[in-house]
Formats: C-alpha cells, sequence, structure tokens
C-alpha cells in the first residue's frame, strides 16, 4: 500500500531539505520511494510543497487532492490551504508559525486571525511550537527536523536509523543538534 | 549503488555513463539542472552559452569532429535552437548528439505551455519520453547508441514532473566511447540545395527505418492485464495511469515516440475494448492513432492544457472530482512569489511603476515578478530579449500616431547576453529612441545563480573574459549610457528623467549583485559594503504611514498594535532602498 506524505510552507523554511533525509531514510529501509517538488520559485517567498510517496512499488509521484496520509505544514495559512490535498481522516501536523504574504505587508489582503479555528473546524490538528521547540535546542533552522520528527512518529517509521541517514545528509558540525531535534519532533507528537 | 535522482539529475548520470565528452546548454526551468550536474563530472567538457541557438550549434560541432555531445534546454529555448536544429536533422551525426527538451506542462515558471514533441515530428529527428529517473539514464545510453547506428541526433523529452521528481535509480560504470575521425564530407556536413536535396531523400530512408525499429524498441512494450480499458501513454503518464487503473487495465506504454509504432499500437487496440490515450498537452499520440484509423478516446474527454494528474484523470473518467476536506476558501490569502529583502531590482520598479506616461517593455527574468503589485511596472512579456525589440515597435508606433508616451525597456544582463544585443542593435540601426534598463545582477539569477559572459567565470568555476556590457553597448553605437546603483532612488530618478528627454536610444545599466548570489572577489572589491550593514525603524520617528512598505520588501511589516513598521533583522540586508521612501527619516542604518 503506498503512502503519500506532503510538506508544505514557504519558500526557505527548510521544507526540501526534510524531505530529503526523509525519502533517503525510506530508500534505506528497502521501500520504493517517489518525491516530487516544484521549487522554481523557493527562494522568493512563496508558497512551497513536497510531495513524497513510498511503498512496495510507487506509481504516480504526485499526490493527489484527498489523498494524502498527513499533511506537514510548516506555516498556519499554508495548512489551511494544503486541506485539499489531506485524507478525510489524515493527520494534520501546523506549525505554529504565522509568515505574512507580500500581499498582507502592503496591505492588500490581512492575514485572518482565524487560521487555526477554520481548520479545526473540520480536522484535529497536531499544533507543534517547532520554531520556538527549535530555538530552544540552540538554532531556530532546526525546525525543519523537528518536524520531520513528528512525520516519523505518526508515520511509525521510528524503526529506520534516522541517525545515520542525518550524519549522511548534514554537515557535521550541525548533526548532533539535529539528532535531538528528531527526537523533539518525535515526542511533540507521542 | 541505488540513488535517488530527479530526472534532471538522472539525464546528467546518463550522460556520464553514455561517455559523452560535451555539453552546452542555457539555463531555463526546469532543465537548468542537467548542465548543473554534468559540470560536476571532471569528464564531461560543460560550457553555459549565452543562448540555446549557440548551446545547439556548439554541441553539434562537437558532434560533427567526433565526440558524444548533449545540449539541454527548456521548452521555450527549443524556439530559439530550432533553426540549426532543423537542418542538423539533414546532415546525421558523426558523434551522438542528444537534444535535452523539458517542456512545462502546468506553467510552474513558464510563459506557454508548447509541446515540444511537435518539434521532433516536424524536424524528422527521433525522440524518446523517459517515465522516471531510471529511464532517464537508459534511454540517454540508448539514445547514443541508437543515433549513431541510424545517422541522426535524438530528441529527449522532459516535462517538469520528470526533471524535478525524484525516483531511485541503480547507477552503473562510465562507458568511454573513443573520439570518432573527422573526415572532409561536404556531402554530409554542408547544406548546400544541392547536397540538401540529397540529404533530404536519405532523411526519409531513415525516418522510414526508425519506424520499423521503433516496433522492436524496449522502451514501447504493451502490459495485458484487465482488456476493457486499454491506456496508451508516455512520459509520467504512464504512472498516472497506473495509480488510476492499477490491474483494472492493460496499457501500452510508449517511451519511443518518434517516429511511433504504428503496428504496436493497432496490435494494442485490437486487444481491448476501449482506448484512452493519456497524454500532457497536445494530441500528439492521439492524432496518430486516430490517423492509423484505430479509435481511441483522447482530447474530447482528457483536458488538452494542465498536467494530467491522477486525480484529472480519475475525475474525466468518473465525472467527479475526488472528495476533500471543505473549509472556508475565503480565508486563504495570495502567498506570489516576491523580490527577495535586498534584490537590486527593488528601486528601480519602485521608482518605475510611479512613472505616467510610459509603457514598461518587459522580458523574462526575477524581474518579471514587477508586473504584479505593489509595483505594478511592467506591460508587456513575451520572451527572452524581446522587452528591446518590442518596446521600439511600440515606441515607434506611438511615435506615427502622435502619442505623447514613452517606451521603457528592462531586461537582466543575462537576458541581454542571450537575444538582447540584436534587439538592441536595431533600436540604434533604425533611429528609435526607447529608454533600455539592462538591469546587472552580475548573474542568471532567475534560474538559481548560473555564471554568464558577464561575471567573468565558467561553469566549472574557472576565470574567464568578463564582457562588459557598457563597452557592448557603446560599440553597438548607443551615445547615452549611464551605469547607477539602483539603491539610489534619486540616482534612478535623475537618470530616468536625462534619458526620458532624449530623442535617441539610452542605456542604464543598474549594476548590483543579486543578495543571493555567492559573491565573487571582483564583487567584493568593486561594491562596498555588500549587503552588510542592516537597517531599523527609529521608533520615535515613526508615524505608522506605511509608505515604506510599498517599496513590496518581505523584511518589513506592520505592528498593529503598536502602529509602527518593523524590520525584521534577519532579513534585512541594509539596502536603504526603504530609508530614502521613508517622509519621515525614521529608518536608519545600525550603528
Amino acid at each position: 500500500m503506498t503512502k503519500s506524505i506532503l510538506l508544505v510552507g514557504v519558500g526557505g523554511q527548510g521544507t526540501i531539505l526534510a524531505s530529503k533525509i526523509l525519502t533517503n531514510g525510506l530508500m534505506e529501509a528497502g521501500y520504493d520511494v517517489k518525491m516530487s517538488e516544484i521549487h522554481g520559485m523557493s527562494q522568493r517567498g512563496g508558497s512551497v510543497s513536497s510531495q513524497v510517496r513510498y511503498g512496495d512499488e510507487v506509481m504516480s509521484p504526485v499526490i493527489e487532492k484527498g489523498k494524502a496520509d498527513i499533511v506537514v505544514s510548516f506555516e498556519k495559512m499554508e495548512a489551511l490551504r494544503a486541506l485539499d490535498y489531506l485524507k478525510e481522516d489524515g493527520t494534520l501536523v501546523v506549525n505554529n508559525e504565522e509568515i505574512p504574504s507580500m500581499s498582507v505587508i502592503t496591505g492588500d489582503e490581512t492575514y485572518p486571525d482565524d487560521v487555526m479555528e477554520e481548520i479545526e473546524k473540520h480536522v484535529k490538528a497536531k499544533v507543534v511550537d517547532a520554531t520556538r521547540l527549535a530555538r530552544e535546542l540552540g538554532n531556530e533552522k532546526a525546525a525543519n527536523i523537528i518536524l520531520l520528527g513528528t512525520i516519523i512518529k505518526a508515520m511509525g517509521l521510528e524503526d529506520i536509523d534516522w541517525d545515520s541517514i542525518l550524519e549522511a545528509n548534514i554537515k557535521p558540525q550541525f548533526v548532533e543538534l539535529n539528532k535531538k531535534a528528531l527526537k523533539v519532533g518525535m515526542e511533540a507528537v507521542a | 549503488m541505488k540513488k535517488l535522482m530527479t530526472g534532471d539529475e538522472a539525464i546528467a548520470r546518463g550522460a556520464y555513463e553514455a561517455g559523452v565528452t560535451y555539453a552546452s546548454a542555457y539555463p531555463g526551468t526546469p532543465s537548468t539542472e542537467i548542465l548543473e550536474n554534468i559540470s560536476t563530472y571532471k569528464e564531461i567538457y560543460a560550457e553555459w552559452a549565452p543562448n540555446e541557438k549557440v548551446a545547439m550549434e556548439s554541441a553539434i560541432g562537437a558532434s560533427v569532429a567526433g565526440l558524444r555531445s548533449m545540449v539541454s534546454m527548456k521548452h521555450v529555448g527549443m524556439n530559439v535552437a530550432a533553426d540549426p536544429m532543423f537542418t542538423w536533422a539533414y546532415m546525421g551525426v558523426n558523434g551522438g548528439n542528444v537534444i535535452v527538451t523539458a517542456d512545462e506542462p502546468g506553467m510552474f515558471s513558464s510563459q506557454n505551455e508548447q509541446d515540444n514533441r511537435n518539434y521532433a515530428k516536424a524536424s524528422k529527428i527521433a525522440m524518446l519520453e523517459p517515465s522516471d529517473s531510471q529511464e532517464c539514464i537508459d534511454m540517454v545510453k540508448a539514445a547514443y547508441d541508437l543515433g549513431e547506428e541510424f545517422d541522426t541526433p535524438f530528441i529527449i523529452r522532459l516535462t517538469t514532473r520528470i526533471c524535478h521528481s525524484k525516483t531511485i535509480v541503480e547507477l552503473k560504470e562510465r562507458k568511454d566511447i573513443p573520439a570518432k575521425e573527422w573526415e572532409k564530407n561536404p556531402a554530409k556536413y554542408v547544406c548546400l540545395p544541392a547536397m540538401a536535396r540529397n540529404m533530404r531523400v536519405k532523411l526519409e530512408d531513415r525516418m522510414a527505418r526508425l519506424a520499423a525499429y521503433s516496433e522492436t524498441s524496449p522502451f514501447n512494450r504493451a502490459e495485458m492485464g484487465d482488456t476493457k480499458i486499454g491506456v496508451i501513454a508516455s512520459g509520467v503518464c504512464y504512472y498516472y495511469a497506473k495509480e488510476v487503473f492499477g490491474d483494472n487495465a492493460s496499457y501500452l506504454k510508449l517511451g519511443f515516440t518518434n517516429p511511433l509504432p504504428a503496428g504496436l499500437i493497432k496490435d494494442f487496440c485490437s486487444k481491448v475494448d476501449r482506448v484512452y490515450i493519456l497524454e500532457e498537452n497536445d494530441p500528439y499520440i492521439e492524432n496518430f492513432v486516430k490517423q492509423i484509423g484505430c479509435e481511441c478516446i483522447g482530447k474530447e474527454l482528457f483536458p488538452a492544457y494542465g498536467e494530467m494528474t491522477p486525480d484529472v484523470i480519475r475525475a474525466c473518467v468518473s465525472g467527479k472530482a475526488n472528495s476533500t476536506i471543505a473549509f472556508d476558501k475565503s480565508k486563504l490569502i495570495n502567498r506570489a512569489p516576491t523580490f527577495c529583502a535586498g534584490c537590486p531590482h527593488r528601486g528601480v520598479f519602485y521608482r518605475l511603476g510611479k512613472r505616467k506616461d510610459i509603457m514598461i517593455s518587459g522580458d523574462i527574468g526575477c524581474y518579471t515578478l514587477a508586473a504584479g503589485k505593489p509595483y505594478s511596472a511592467m506591460d508587456s512579456t513575451v520572451c527572452m530579449g524581446a522587452s528591446i525589440s518590442l518596446g521600439h515597435g511600440a515606441q515607434k508606433a506611438f511615435n506615427a500616431q502622435g502619442v505623447n508616451r514613452r517606451v521603457v525597456t528592462v531586461l537582466g544582463d543575462s537576458t541581454f547576453f542571450h537575444t538582447g544585443i540584436n534587439s538592441l542593435i536595431n533600436t540604434v540601426y533604425n533611429n528609435s529612441n526607447t529608454v533600455n534598463i539592462i538591469l546587472d545582477n552580475r548573474i542568471t539569477g532567475m534560474t538559481g545563480h548560473q555564471e554568464n559572459p558577464g561575471t567573468g567565470y565558467t561553469v566549472k568555476g574557472e576565470e574567464t573574459t568578463l564582457i562588459k556590457i557598457e563597452d557592448l553597448v557603446r560599440a553597438i553605437g548607443v551615445k547615452h549610457i549611464y551605469v547607477i546603483d539602483p539603491n539610489n532612488l534619486q540616482e534612478v530618478d535623475d537618470t530616468l528623467d536625462k534619458c526620458l528627454a532624449l530623442d535617441e536610444p539610452s542605456v542604464i545599466i543598474t549594476r548590483w549583485p543579486c543578495v543571493l548570489k555567492q559573491f565573487s572577489k571582483e564583487d567584493k572589491t568593486e561594491f562596498n559594503n555588500l549587503f552588510a550593514t542592516k537597517n531599523k525603524v527609529e521608533e520615535d520617528k515613526c508615524i505608522g504611514c506605511k509608505l515604506c512598505l510599498k517599496a513590496g520588501c518581505p523584511a518589513m511589516s506592520y505592528d498593529k498594535e503598536m502602529k509602527k513598521v518593523r524590520i525584521n533583522r534577519a532579513q534585512c540586508v541594509g539596502c536603504d532602498v526603504c530609508t530614502q521612501v521613508c517622509p519621515k527619516d525614521a529608518i536608519v542604518k545600525e550603528d
């Protein structure tokens, strides 16, 4: 059975690295894996998404609307936008972070106060303060690996040797930090 | 060894394993990473060319001289390269030659959605269409062997989902291929009419032999299952179809798609009750299937535009869309890409957008984002290099009508080298009076920072001659040339005033590096205090007028409770544009 994981966020939040580590771990564990991302505008503040699918034999690299087993959003508004992709009984993890878009900065639109309320009308979301938790670990940039930890826990992938996957994909000076971040993420949704 | 690779990485790997020794390209999403990855193999000579035509011609030259060569481009790049490509088809190869086109169903980063399979058919060049990264490797290798056997270049047609999806591949050893000998052979390499007429005859013969081969190609295969539905599909659509129909259908997977295998298709159609053709964009396969007399269902059911993802197929076949969680869509805010904090285009477009009585003729690059809010500073965009020439035509038309409207053209440094130079020659030669702005951010920005003829470095990071834009423009005959700092708004305004007062063509070069660029030692010498400072808001002076926010900097935001503007220190790089916009001098440099 193929599983579908959707990671969404805003350019610069580290979704691409998180999905790279995730897919490498899944491949090492013996799964067939496909991953698709649209990143042409990733450094310019646009919405970004990485679609990861794994199983015995994966066909489409793209997740259909209404079919993601889990959506992990690095930002609140992007969680709402991605609801179209979540299965009706799927898992939603939301990083409690609000990033204004240019239309909000220039005053053309207002970032609604009740994004989480709107989401929770429809889905029971697991809200994680990944940015704050990362700051407590000493580096805000580790928020992406904390969120990766939530995926690993939610999808029951704890048996994969993530420490060695992190060692192979992250600069040595950041490995220890990210090992801790992964555990923090797994505990956050336990 | 197993590895997860994108299609682009796999094309490069295929080139490496196939013994390719020469590669040329011009960057363009989603094809850029092909040459970037090729350039990491020391066995392959790689270069950025100023445009796709030049890249194609240099790859042709390498093939003629005996090497296996590759040229890669995005779909619209093939329009630029089409002139040599159509005649190259007549000549045939010496060393194998592969032409990679990356099409964009869905137009994620492109101005149109053209289907370049039509080019293969029109130019009579053999074509392969991979469905995943492993096929990218396998097809590149096959294309060189078959191309040398049949004396033809090959087109490999990718789409965004192939280029940017990762799937598992098996890495193999490189096969070193000795260079073929070059022989003087005008009957093959000189396309004079007398020679070309003979080549034209041979071309038809080659296509007939390739059509026979296509019937036996391992890339074209039937997978028989339930025969109530038969799906004919190529590229990523094959996997989309399998996602939807699984074992409840039979499949004819087509990978060798020019020429198409008529016999295989007829045989497959005779064995199934109903045939669906699943292909993105044009009815390329469908028209052929119908032409050979087989009944099928194609574009009357499935869309001719956008991506043919599994949910799209499902909705077409079942008549109803996947059920999704309903939510209040009015709560969504738009999150379009924007100029980065410190982007050197900001100052230019902030000021340009305020001018009346001008038309802004734009081009292809990050700066095309200026068409949107808050700048609304772009009135046309067509293709690479068109800003200057389209602007020239529009200016002549306004002048002829006696309309008092001046045309300002804008394009980037790499786009100017690509196809802007000829356009500027036209402007000077034909006595135009446009104002032409070259946004020289010292790199090819939009596609992710590739070197170009103006940066002084090659794709491999080697130092080379730096072509100075102002010298080039002067040589073309422009008399009024200004090189300015785009972060200095007064300088932007004054220079625009001067140029708009002229009745002759002028060029303004706005020179400041892209904030995301890895700065060269020359950049660090030329540009003082390069992004090394921060700006801050002095709260007692800020009156909360929000004027600074109209400059569109993502580092700035409005604090509703305090009624003050804030600057995100992590994002600010001290470009000072906001300090010049603030009417109360409330934004200053940090100490």
